[in-house]
């Protein structure tokens, strides 16, 4: 019988592949932190995971004895000792728990607290506060400065980034797990949290909480600089001018008029925030959160029928632009760079 | 049986029984139908997450199969299969003839079957509910979305049934005990069926108020969840799991019992520290109602309401210790008997011990920030729930199955079953732990290839096989047992187990006991067996026996509250076949008149004749 229970030894098995380096993708996993919010929580994390361990070894342990231990033999009638209890060790089994629960409450209820912030600028004027909007599916970035950004959002490294989180339609969440924890952006209500990148990169983030057919393709970049480079993006970004943008392309920015793309994307402060605000579409690092940037034929295909691409979604679809006009579209939306080739 | 009453066929007997043990098997039959059905959605589903960027299901079928497959698993197929052993074997254990309103016993199961089928019927229109099975406002408030309102009318429905099978064990419980059956000496399952009809009491109720305002905002579009017009969408959050956490210990308490069952027979001992079991059961009971908000530590509830409910979740730790040390306790020094009930039973402790540790993991609140909403939640709860509920109902099924069906499941396929399922369950759960560590969110359709996902995902789907491939073993087994299985017709306690309902002869006859036993000590048979001649004394001298006359009224009122609730998601639908308001009528009709009839007729039932009762014994060999 003892061969049908080798099975049990699977979990540690695998919990050693894991352990000799399989952690998942840099910059997105959260078993490797990139910022100070992600360490406290993967310290914590470990901590509680310890003692856990510690006790799932003590039951393994118990009921490995007990299935080698105490089975009935072929013909083994005898009726084993009938006792109803004992005091003593259900008091022990008691006690030690509440010890190593206790252990856990202390960093529980100091760690709730240190990733508390109110959602109200006025309280964080040190540090950056961006305004986070989740819509079906993407995300929207206020900056204090006056501009939006869509679907990727510039913070300066090494400082606690304020992010206030509102939600347009239902509710998203907002995560990026080598960064920290998440929180719910929530129709009505406005939440808050703090983040913070050790070094500049490209950290991913996710949308968590299911929020439609294509809840998981709701996925966007925070990128985060030098604060020098930083306050120079910034700068730019609230220099834009609509014409600034056209010059390059103009024929590609003639189709984004006739088709009006501006009501609904924004390019350098013009139109609204229907749809993520193009200003710098050229920086993009992915569009649609999740599509290859540099793929024009997929780009075509999502101007022409983003249904098809990511359901449910509000963009209108653009079947009666043709090859050339989207050659021409696609080069302008290109031109819209901020940062242009010196990023990464 | 007997000739005493007027023999009709075997559809009408079961459409009209208000026998508890039929009901039991009714409640199993369909609880395993949807089980299936769950199970498949489940397969599809991981199938979809085999490899990144798959296409096999689109993102609203996905996100459909989600909320049906919680949905389903959840109300329709691990409650009914534990109210099957519930219904079947509280009253034997309390040494009852019936439960206490076998009339509203038989309308409970018409009536949650109804529901389930109502919440089916979206499929036929449009598709099935899609929010998740928490149905968060505003995503269930989609108006072109007729499957939530399949969802909110189904459940609606569903949950009168639930509610009123719970009050009927309470009164069970409380009132239809054997002489002797003290409540310290009450089975485990028992006990834990008890605490978790009063836990379905009290947290069914603010479910069927939150359906009803979800009803009221989609059909009769009211602004409770509105925030341009004062609503709140929280608002949902903490009504539905002010019902949605204790709903997790409504299914985890009786599993909890029919392992207080199934370890002490087959270790040969009795339970180790029976009052401790009894109030850790209550204290679990009780702590499952202060701690809805975990569920909620990213909704921005705030640092003082996150740390109070994450300390009073970590208590729960404490109680539900208490059992698993002694469950093993109870096993150590015992001679145990490794078959398949036990196998499952067993392997329950140290399965679910994991499920718990990550629970506590998942309490510490700035920690949970992290694990929220991601796959190391999923692997959580299944662990509870796959492995706890699900393992603790196949060691009950393989336990009571020879006095439900008069034969035993083959040990043979059951070991086969219990090793395929194992080895599946592990590989599809263990690694989503790590999942959701390395970045995947939970309920996302597809994810992109290059995130580090792909190998645990595959590693999670291929468990998912040997999962299907043992519940097809179980299948095979059920068929094969009932064609060549071992009959134990004659053989009252093929376990040679403590508890009362061994003491029966198999199969059960209709009243159970032809004389009321005397109950003399907590485990009365095993009691017996070893201070008495083995067989239960009885509290009465043999005498005609009171029975409840059958009834087609709870089928007639079931129908009728599933053509109300059709009915309003018809006032909905862009085109309906005919005026929404004449299938409501129709259903209010059959409801409401059923309800008048079964009111104004006086039904006293019939008895029977203690000659029969007599003849009965002595075929079994008895007759004190």
């Amino acid at each position: 019988m003892f061969k049908n229970h080798m099975w049990r030894l699977t979990p540690v098995l695998l919990m050693l592949v894991f352990l000799s380096g399989c952690l998942g993708e840099e910059n997105l996993t959260a078993l490797d932190p990139k910022g100070e919010a992600a360490q406290w929580i993967y310290d914590n994390m470990i901590i509680s995971l310890i003692i856990m361990a510690f006790v799932s070894i003590v039951v393994f342990a118990i009921f490995f004895i007990i299935v080698i231990k105490f089975r009935r033999k072929e013909g083994d009638d005898e009726l084993p000792k009938q006792v109803h209890g004992n005091t003593a060790m259900e008091i022990t089994w008691t006690v030690i728990p509440v010890i190593l629960l206790i252990i856990l409450f202390i960093p529980t209820v100091t760690g709730t607290f240190e990733f508390h912030v109110d959602a109200d600028p006025a309280e964080h004027e040190d540090s950056v506060y961006i305004n986070v909007t989740g819509h079906q599916y993407w995300w929207q970035f206020d900056y204090e400065e006056g501009f939006t950004a869509g679907q990727e959002v510039y913070i300066p490294a090494g400082e606690r980034v304020v992010f206030e989180l509102n939600a347009e339609d239902v509710i998203h969440s907002f995560w990026v797990p080598a960064l920290g924890g998440k929180v719910d952006n929530i129709p009505g209500i406005s939440n808050a949290l703090w983040l913070q990148a050790d070094e500049p990169g490209v950290f991913l983030g996710k949308c968590a909480e299911l929020c439609g057919p294509s809840h998981a393709l709701m996925d966007f970049k925070v990128i985060a600089l030098e604060r020098d480079d930083y306050d120079a993006w910034v700068e730019e970004m609230s220099a834009v001018e609509t014409e600034d943008t056209m010059a390059d392309a103009e024929a590609g920015y003639e189709v984004f008029q006739e088709n009006a793309c501006i009501n609904c994307h924004a390019v350098g402060g013009q139109g609204t925030a229907m749809g993520p605000a193009l200003t710098n579409f050229g920086d993009r690092q992915k569009f649609a959160g999740v599509y290859d940037f540099d793929d024009d034929e997929a780009l075509a295909n999502w101007i022409r029928d983003p249904q098809s691409m990511k359901q449910g979604n509000n963009m209108p679809d653009h079947p009666e632009i043709g090859d050339e006009d989207m050659a021409d579209l696609i080069e302008y939306l290109r031109s819209l760079q901020i940062r242009g080739a010196d990023q990464d | 049986m007997a000739s005493y009453k007027k023999e009709k066929g075997v559809v009408w007997d079961w459409l009209t029984t208000v026998d508890h043990k039929k009901l039991g098997i009714m409640y199993l039959i369909a609880g395993t139908l949807f089980f299936l059905k769950a199970g498949l959605m489940a397969v599809f589903m991981r199938i979809q997450l085999i490899m990144p960027d798959n296409t096999f299901l689109s993102g609203q079928t996905f996100n459909e199969f989600i909320t049906m497959h919680g949905t389903i698993m959840l109300f329709l197929a691990a409650t009914p299969l534990l109210f099957a052993f519930m219904n079947f074997v509280i009253p034997l254990q309390i040494g009852a003839r019936d439960v206490a309103f076998p009339f509203v016993n038989a309308l409970g199961f018409w009536i949650f079957l109804s529901g389930g089928l109502l919440l089916s019927t979206s499929w036929f229109f449009g598709g099935g509910p899609d929010a998740g099975w928490t149905a968060y406002v505003p995503l269930s408030l989609n108006e072109n979305q007729l499957g939530l309102d399949f969802y909110v009318l189904g459940l609606q429905v569903s949950g009168i049934g639930t509610l009123i099978s719970a009050i009927n064990f309470l009164v069970t419980i409380i009132n239809m005990r054997a002489p002797g059956m003290t409540m310290m000496r009450l089975p485990l399952f028992v006990w834990t069926s008890f605490v978790t009809s009063t836990l379905i009491l009290f947290a069914f109720t603010p479910l069927a108020a939150g359906l009803a305002l979800l009803m009221l905002e989609r059909i009769f579009d009211a602004q409770f969840f509105n925030p341009a017009a004062g609503g709140n969408v929280v608002i949902w959050q903490h009504i539905f799991w002010i019902f949605g956490h204790p709903e997790v210990y409504i299914l985890v308490l009786p599993a909890f019992g029919i392992i207080s069952e199934v370890i002490p027979a087959f270790s040969r001992k009795r339970l180790f520290g029976y009052t401790a079991m009894v109030f850790a059961t209550m204290i679990i009971a009780f702590l499952g109602f202060m701690v809805w908000a975990h569920h909620m530590f990213t909704v921005g509830i705030g640092p003082v309401a996150n740390s109070i409910f994450a300390i009073a979740t970590m208590t729960i730790a404490v109680p539900t210790g208490i059992k698993i040390f002694n469950w093993l306790f109870t096993m150590w020094g015992g001679k145990i008997t490794f078959n398949t009930a036990m196998l499952f039973a067993s392997s329950f402790v140290p399965t679910f011990v994991l499920g718990g540790v990550t629970g506590v993991m998942l309490a510490m609140a700035p920690v949970d920030y992290l694990y929220h909403d991601t796959y190391f939640v999923v692997a959580h709860f299944h662990y509870i729930i796959v492995g706890g509920i699900v393992l603790a109902l196949f060691a009950g099924l393989f336990y009571w199955y020879p006095k439900m069906f008069n034969h035993k499941l083959n040990e043979k396929l059951g070991v086969i079953f219990f090793i395929l399922f194992t080895i599946g369950f592990h590989m599809t759960f263990f690694v989503q732990h790590f999942l959701g560590l390395m970045g995947m969110p939970r309920r996302v359709y597809t994810y992109l290839g290059g995130q580090g996902l792909d190998e645990f995902n595959m590693i999670s789907t291929i468990g998912t096989f040997f999962m299907s491939a043992a519940v097809i073993v179980l299948v095979i087994n059920i068929v094969y047992s009932a064609i060549k299985g071992e009959r134990v017709i004659g053989v009252n306690d093929p376990w040679d187990a403590r508890t009362l309902e061994w003491a029966t002869p198999t199969p059960v006859p209709e009243y159970n006991f032809a004389q009321t036993p005397q109950v003399r000590s907590l485990d009365p048979l095993f009691y017996e067996k070893v201070h008495g001649d083995g067989t239960m004394k009885p509290a009465e001298p043999v005498d005609d026996i009171h029975m409840p006359n059958g009834s087609i009224l709870p089928v007639v009122i079931s129908i009728g509250l599933y053509f109300l609730g059709f009915g309003l998601i018809m006032l909905e639908m862009e085109n309906p076949m005919l005026s929404p308001w004449i299938v409501v009528a129709l259903g209010g009709l059959l409801t409401f008149g059923g309800m008048a009839l079964r009111s104004l007729n006086d039904d006293h039932g019939y008895h029977i004749p203690k000659s029969v009762v007599k003849a009965d014994l002595k075929k079994q060999g008895g007759g004190k």
